[in-house]
């Protein structure tokens, strides 16, 4: 390698520093700026003439032109190889907890990785294996989970496995093979890798469209608008309706096996919510903690600006990592328009031609393509792997009309839309039913999954249920227009099966023991009860007595949903229900 | 402010615009303080040997021979004891006469906490209002704005709330405050015998608006010291930050920032971050930093930047509105917020708290269905007119800002206006709850 280039800073502002580089650097490469006793991370966003404009990823008080900067000749990387789960990392990958004091003093770093750990490897090939980049050479126990030690991703064509040690105890920096090329070329393999952020983790056969459910236990997800593992969705929502709940209930129960949270520009305290919950609760499939299988990349608002903008970019290429293991991984990102405003300043202080709303031209395509690197892939071996992502929107003024949502809608397949008079009636989880959508359930792969892996009739159960939404609205909307008694009784039982269908399955209380989490089978029952309920014909001689009925219809399910799955009260309630179904029956039949 | 001797001089400026002027000099730290004919001054840009500085109290009269001196240090304020009962302008000097101590102390706008050092917020701070400790329960390490049309009383509210909160230092930072409201924070605190508690940093309408930018930074800072040497549990209100943000817009734009949304600067929500973010909990039992604010709205709009920043920033909001109906200042239930409250209510307050709390609120939002309905000339239902009857009762006796009472009086009342209106089955909660509280 020859020596770095070095530089010296030329201007300031704000965080944006202006370098005259002695040689050549590279678009996006790190590089230090001495500030005083503190050496401060940058990174080069544009070189125009003899410039380079690096953005710092820490506070640059106290700089003054003309000190020194060495550049790193590499991207911003992250460290790959086990023990990063449950580890607390800010958006460089810093290991917070190796943090001492309360504060965040600028310049400091932390190692990701613990280089003492002894992990007790198993070896997955044999010696004389041909080896390509990805490949699993052994694997370890993390916390559970097989995390799988892979041939470089940066090998070039195919190797030959030279040498594997054998099973037993090594760390992260121990030699634990020896590939060999064609050539006669040899390269020595730890568990440790280091990938530049940016560019997307490739090491796979093939990418698929994605077909399984990805089971969460939030009944309006999962029954009208599911997410497929491997799938992209968007939370959009204005302050306030919910967006983080949601992805938390999300990070919670979700049927994933890693799953990665990147808290970007957000509030400090909901990731310290994060830390002190998930050690408490369990994983509602495996039993095991649920800080076992969660990585927090948290970038919260008032950490570096520049930083935040790198969290994202880190969380996934975490997440990609875990996916070339042939798990299954959930990335939740918290929120997208932080990323996007970060990028906004910076664009503003290079003074670049701003697009709408003074975002960058191309913010619609780095949305785009930050999205499409999550997944469904086929490994080499013949198995898969998957990165769901789901990101929140915090549109300005909470306003679906701006540069950031519309790029999101583009880019995923799932939008779930939170609306402000849905959260101030206190309907939670605020989504809108009826502008939301799941374009995955025009899927024919996933048609056939659902069919055969979840109920028979959990599509055709979704449509309905839609169905009936958007007639109850309709009846609303003629309601309002034309006055209660103004329009039939039908009209009535239209609005009111929507409302029947809102209150039990839609809404669900993220704060309730029971009510929380609702598995599949339960959602399958309850769904086809409210459809029983809603196909039935029902006799009112006054339009004043729907109301009061439905409303104790909704009373009993509604206590179905707060007891325990078939227990004493949940059957107690049930009683109840049919009681009420049973007085219209005696109705019909006079 | 003392001048170092070495200090660098200069006595040439080639160009000043209304918050900012620009000279040629070399040497100088980025964020470093200065003085301009004796006016305090901050560097914000340096382009090789030009250097942009930021002068507080804005450029009117000020000669491009005006002499430059380079302090070589930071904003900063000398924090302790001394600053009890002590109200300070912007620059941490004393308003009120008496002398403080000279000399550097600790530098504005240090760094944000490790997130993994703090403590989840867990104590609850009851004010007695039900509006807010029923709907919107604070906790200690909270940060919560009230937003409130120019015309609404928050800065009444905000000093009531305070004194009753029981913090161990209240720091009062005032930016564009009116000359007669400063007069009435000094005079309630006085009243009511905690000025040995309050510190206050004071920026009025009669100040330079470019100094309020110092103001939540002095705050702050002075609560840092308080909450984590001291251990103490430390209250900041922070009026108006409308103000604040306005000030922020003055200084971008002069610096040729384009303007993002209502002309506020791109950074807006870094910047207002930043501040909110110094609240916090410290774990073991350590102190916490509250902070209260005062986002003034423009007729009720928070969709406007300021509010809509706000917003997505702290934990809640509280909004103040005149209620047609009642005539009665209310904490509006639907626009406002707690977003802590999950921590406290049902654990630390009676369990049928959080239900009561929703359900009183779905009950309220039917009653706003069954106005709208007979505004426009609908029949009402005998449902519709026990909504109505029973969102002006809760009105009076819950949201209004003139009534206070203990937690537990305040759940019973809401108990009390269920059952004066409705059925059990339209209440609809958790049966454990309506066998327990029912009335009668
Ligand atoms: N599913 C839910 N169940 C109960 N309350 C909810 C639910 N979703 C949101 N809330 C309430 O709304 C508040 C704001 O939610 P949050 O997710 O923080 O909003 P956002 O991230 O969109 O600003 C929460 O503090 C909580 O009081
Ligand atoms: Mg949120």
């Amino acid at each position: 390698m020859t020596s770095p280039t070095t530089g010296t800073v030329t201007g300031i502002t704000a965080n944006l520093v202006e370098i005259r580089p002695e040689g050549p650097v590279l678009q996006n490469e790190m590089c230090q700026v001495q500030a005083g006793d503190a050496s401060l991370l940058g990174e080069v966003i544009k070189v125009t003439g003899d410039t380079a404009f690096v953005q710092v990823f820490d506070s640059t008080r106290g700089l003054t032109v003309g000190s020194p900067v060495i550049f790193s000749g590499q991207r911003l990387v992250v460290q790959l190889g086990p023990g990063i789960l449950s580890k607390k990392y800010d958006g460089l990958q810093n290991d917070l907890d190796k943090f001492e004091g309360i504060f965040l003093q600028r310049g400091l770093r932390s190692e990701p990785l613990d280089p003492d750990h002894r992990w007790s490897f198993v070896p997955l090939a044999t010696v004389g294996d041909p080896i390509r980049a990805g490949d699993w050479l052994g694997e370890v126990d993390e916390q559970g989970l097989p995390h799988r030690i892979m041939a470089p991703f940066t090998l070039q064509g195919t190797w030959t496995l030279d040498r594997l040690v054998p099973a037993g105890e090594y760390t992260i920096r121990q030699e634990i093979a020896v590939l060999r090329s064609d050539a006669g070329n040899t390269l020595p393999v730890t568990m440790v890798q280091n990938w530049a952020v940016k560019e997307p983790l490739t090491v796979y056969a093939g990418k698929m469209r994605p077909g399984k459910l990805l089971e969460t236990g939030v009944r309006i997800v999962d029954t009208l608008h599911p997410m497929l593992e491997g799938g992209t969705g968007f939370i959009p929502g204005p302050f306030g309706s919910g967006k983080t709940v949601l992805q938390q209930a999300l990070a919670k129960q979700a049927d994933a096996d890693v799953v990665i949270v990147a808290a970007c520009g957000e509030r400090a305290n909901e990731v310290v919510e994060i830390f002190t919950e998930f050690p408490e609760l369990e994983d509602p499939r495996t039993g095991r903690q649920l800080i076992d299988r969660t990585v927090i990349i948290a970038n919260t608002s008032s950490m570096p600006v520049a930083a935040r903008e790198a969290s994202v970019y880190t969380a996934m290429t975490l997440a990609e990592y875990y996916r070339c293991m042939g798990l299954r991984v959930l990335l939740l990102a918290d929120s997208t328009s932080r990323w996007a405003q970060a990028l906004r300043e910076m664009s503003n202080r290079l003074e670049d031609l701003p697009g709408p709303d003074a975002f960058p031209m191309d913010l619609s395509a780095t949305i785009a393509r930050f999205y499409s690197r999550a997944g469904m892939v086929t490994l080499s071996n013949g198995q898969t792997g998957s990165v769901t992502f789901i990101g929140t929107v915090s549109p300005a003024g909470g306003n679906f009309k701006e540069p950031v949502t519309e790029a999101t809608r583009k880019a995923a397949r799932c939008f779930y839309a939170l609306n402000q008079r849905r959260a101030d009636s206190k309907r939670y989880p605020a989504i809108e039913p009826l502008e939301s959508y799941s374009k995955y359930l025009d899927y024919p792969e996933f048609q056939d999954y659902a069919a055969r892996e979840v109920s028979p009739h959990w599509i055709e159960n979704a449509r309905t249920l839609s169905n009936l939404l958007l007639k109850g609205k309709e009846a609303g909307d003629q309601i309002n227009i034309l006055g209660d008694d103004g329009v039939s009784i039908e009209n009535h039982l239209d609005f009111w099966r929507a409302e029947l269908i809102d209150f039990v399955l839609l809404q669900q209380d993220a704060f309730d023991p029971v009510d929380q989490l609702c598995p599949l089978p339960r959602q399958d029952a309850m769904s086809t009860l409210v459809l029983e309920i809603c196909h039935r014909p029902f006799r009112f001689d006054d339009f004043q007595q729907v109301r009061p009925y439905f409303k104790r219809l909704i009373n009993a399910i509604r206590q179905m949903n707060y007891s325990a799955w078939e227990s004493e009260d949940y059957q107690h309630h049930y009683q109840e229900l049919e009681g009420i179904l049973a007085e219209q029956a005696t109705e019909l039949a006079v | 402010m003392e001048i170092k001797a070495f200090a660098k001089r200069f006595t040439h400026l080639e160009d000043i615009t209304r918050a900012t002027c620009t000279l040629r000099a070399s040497g100088v730290h980025n964020e470093e303080l200065a003085l301009v004919d004796g006016q305090l001054a901050q560097v914000v840009r340096i382009r090789k040997d030009v250097v942009t500085l930021q002068i507080f109290a804005g450029t009117e009269g000020l000669s491009n021979h005006a002499e430059v001196v380079f302090l070589g240090k930071y904003p900063n304020l000398k924090v302790g004891p001394h600053l009890m009962g002590r109200f300070l302008n912007a620059y941490g000097q004393p308003l009120d006469g008496a002398p403080l101590p000279e000399g550097d102390g600790t530098e504005l706008g240090g760094p944000s906490a490790n997130p993994v050092r703090r403590a989840q917020p867990s104590v609850p701070i009851l004010t007695g209002l039900p509006g807010i400790d029923l709907n919107n329960t604070l906790v200690g390490g909270q940060k919560i704005p009230f937003f409130a049309d120019p015309d609404q009383p928050y800065n009444e509210v905000m000093a009531m709330v305070a004194l009753r909160a029981k913090a161990d230092r209240i720091i009062l930072g005032g930016m564009g405050l009116s000359y007669d409201d400063y007069v009435y924070f000094r005079q309630t605190f006085r009243e009511a015998g905690v000025l040995d508690r309050i510190i206050a940093f004071i920026n009025t309408t009669q100040d330079q608006p470019v100094e309020r930018l110092l103001i939540p930074d002095m705050a702050l800072t002075t609560a840092e010291h308080f909450a984590v040497e001291q251990g103490e549990n430390v209250l900041v209100l922070l009026t108006d930050m409308t103000l604040y943000a306005d000030a922020l817009s003055i200084v971008a734009n002069r610096m040729d920032q384009i303007p993002s949304k209502d002309s506020m600067p791109g950074s807006l929500y870094s910047d207002l971050a930043r501040i909110y973010e110094k609240s916090l909990q410290l774990p073991d039992g350590g102190g916490s930093i509250t902070i209260l604010a005062v986002t003034t709205l423009n007729q009720g709009d928070i969709t406007h930047a300021i509010p809509d920043n706000t917003g997505y920033i702290t934990e809640g909001q509280l909004f103040l509105r005149k209620d047609s109906d009642t005539g009665k200042i209310i904490i509006d239930p639907f626009r406002s917020l707690s977003r802590l409250k999950q921590l406290v209510i049902g654990k630390q307050t009676r369990a049928d708290h959080p239900q009561v709390m929703n359900t009183a609120i779905r009950l309220y939002a039917d009653a706003q269905e069954a106005r709208t309905k007979k505004e426009n000339g609908f029949e009402i239902t005998d449902y519709d007119q026990r909504t109505m009857a029973f969102a002006q009762a809760y009105t009076r006796e819950i949201l209004a800002i003139d009534v206070t009472m203990d937690m537990d009086a305040m759940l019973d009342t809401v108990w009390k206006l269920f059952a004066a209106h409705f059925s059990r089955e339209e209440v609809a909660i958790k049966q454990e709850w309506m066998t327990q509280y029912w009335p009668g």
